[in-house]
């Protein structure tokens, strides 16, 4: 077992910043009503985080990322989210093999 | 609101009947995340811990992503925050439903907040009152199922040699573009997702490091701003 000091106080900040989303938004009616921009800003903000996070490796990579990136969402459209996944990650083997 | 008794509908065992087929779906997400962060370097215990503090999947894989050695703190504790930040709205949402319970509970209960239970305790809310015990019954076997399936993750994913033969460099986009395609609603998802989409590769191919992260996610929270605001119940991932 290792205990890292910087791995534990990273962990620790995950874990504050995270209960202060829980814990800010219910703080929040109670003191006044979150609407107009605020609100479409937050709505707007966790699938803008992933879709920056997937951008470079879906777009920016190469062909085959590229193109199994696109099968994986072909798939969540149709299968449970855990078929998507394995299926795009099979997809990206075969398409490197092909792509040699 | 008419006085009502509160019957067997209302317990921990109501509540985790409903959220067990959810349980299940989680667990195979739970191991990947394990055998990632082991892949990383992160001993089983630290995996736990993490699951343990911050219960929040999504956030989780985000950290593993840009997990570095030596781990940089404020990166980490930055991109926790704003990957969670759809909490806000949730807890907004959920808060009527919680505040007349003791503080305490409430306060607690706040903490095991995720997609799923969220979901299912509005749904319960429309019909009857939310009790503190049918919330823990949804949250408490989604809790314990997250921490055991990462830390038999990375107890086990850390003997696989070569994570590339399995495709598993490309797991992280895999499972956050499926949650893209969860969260997608329509063209209010479109332009944000554009913006970030175009602001990330850039900074990903022009500046040093993980920036295009949150310039990407700035950039889309500020397209997002200019939208009409969101129907009070469209915060959900799932």
């Amino acid at each position: 077992m290792s205990l890292d000091p910087l791995v534990l106080a990273a962990i620790a900040a995950m874990a504050v910043a995270t209960y202060a989303t829980r814990f800010f938004g219910f703080w929040l009616v109670r003191h006044r009503t979150v609407g107009g921009r605020l609100a479409a800003a937050l709505e707007a903000v966790p699938g803008a985080v992933l879709t920056a996070l997937v951008a470079p490796m879906a777009l920016a990579t190469g062909p085959a990322e590229t193109a199994a990136a696109a099968i994986t969402v072909l798939l969540a459209l149709r299968l449970p989210l855990v078929a998507a996944v394995v299926g795009g990650c099979l997809a990206l083997i075969a398409l490197r093999a092909l792509a040699g | 609101m008419a006085k009502r008794r509160f019957g067997p509908e209302d317990s921990f065992i109501a509540g985790a009947a409903t959220i067990l087929p959810l349980v299940v779906a989680v667990l195979p997400f739970g191991l990947l995340l394990g055998t990632l962060a082991a892949q990383k370097g992160l001993s089983p215990f630290e995996v736990s811990l993490m699951s343990a503090t911050v219960f929040a999947g999504a956030s989780q894989f985000v950290a593993i992503e840009i997990w570095s050695t030596p781990a940089n703190v404020a990166l980490l504790g930055a991109t926790a925050l704003m990957v969670n930040l759809r909490h806000v709205l949730m807890g907004a949402a959920l808060a009527p439903q919680i505040k007349t319970w003791p503080r305490p509970l409430a306060y607690a209960g706040l903490f095991f907040m995720a997609d799923e239970n969220w979901a299912f305790s509005l749904r319960r809310a429309a019909q009857a009152p939310l009790t503190p015990a049918y919330y823990a019954g949804l949250a408490l076997p989604l809790y314990g199922g997250w921490v055991a399936t990462t830390t038999l993750g990375a107890i086990f994913g850390g003997a696989l040699q070569n994570p590339e033969r399995y495709g598993l460099d490309f797991a992280f986009t895999a499972v956050f573009l499926t949650l893209l395609v969860g969260m997608w609603k329509g063209p209010r998802s479109l332009w944000p997702w554009l913006a970030s989409a175009i602001v990330a590769v850039a900074g990903y191919l022009l500046l040093p490091g993980v920036w295009y992260i949150a310039l990407g996610g700035l950039a889309g929270s500020l397209v997002g701003a200019l939208q009409a605001p969101p129907a009070p119940e469209a915060s959900d991932v799932a």
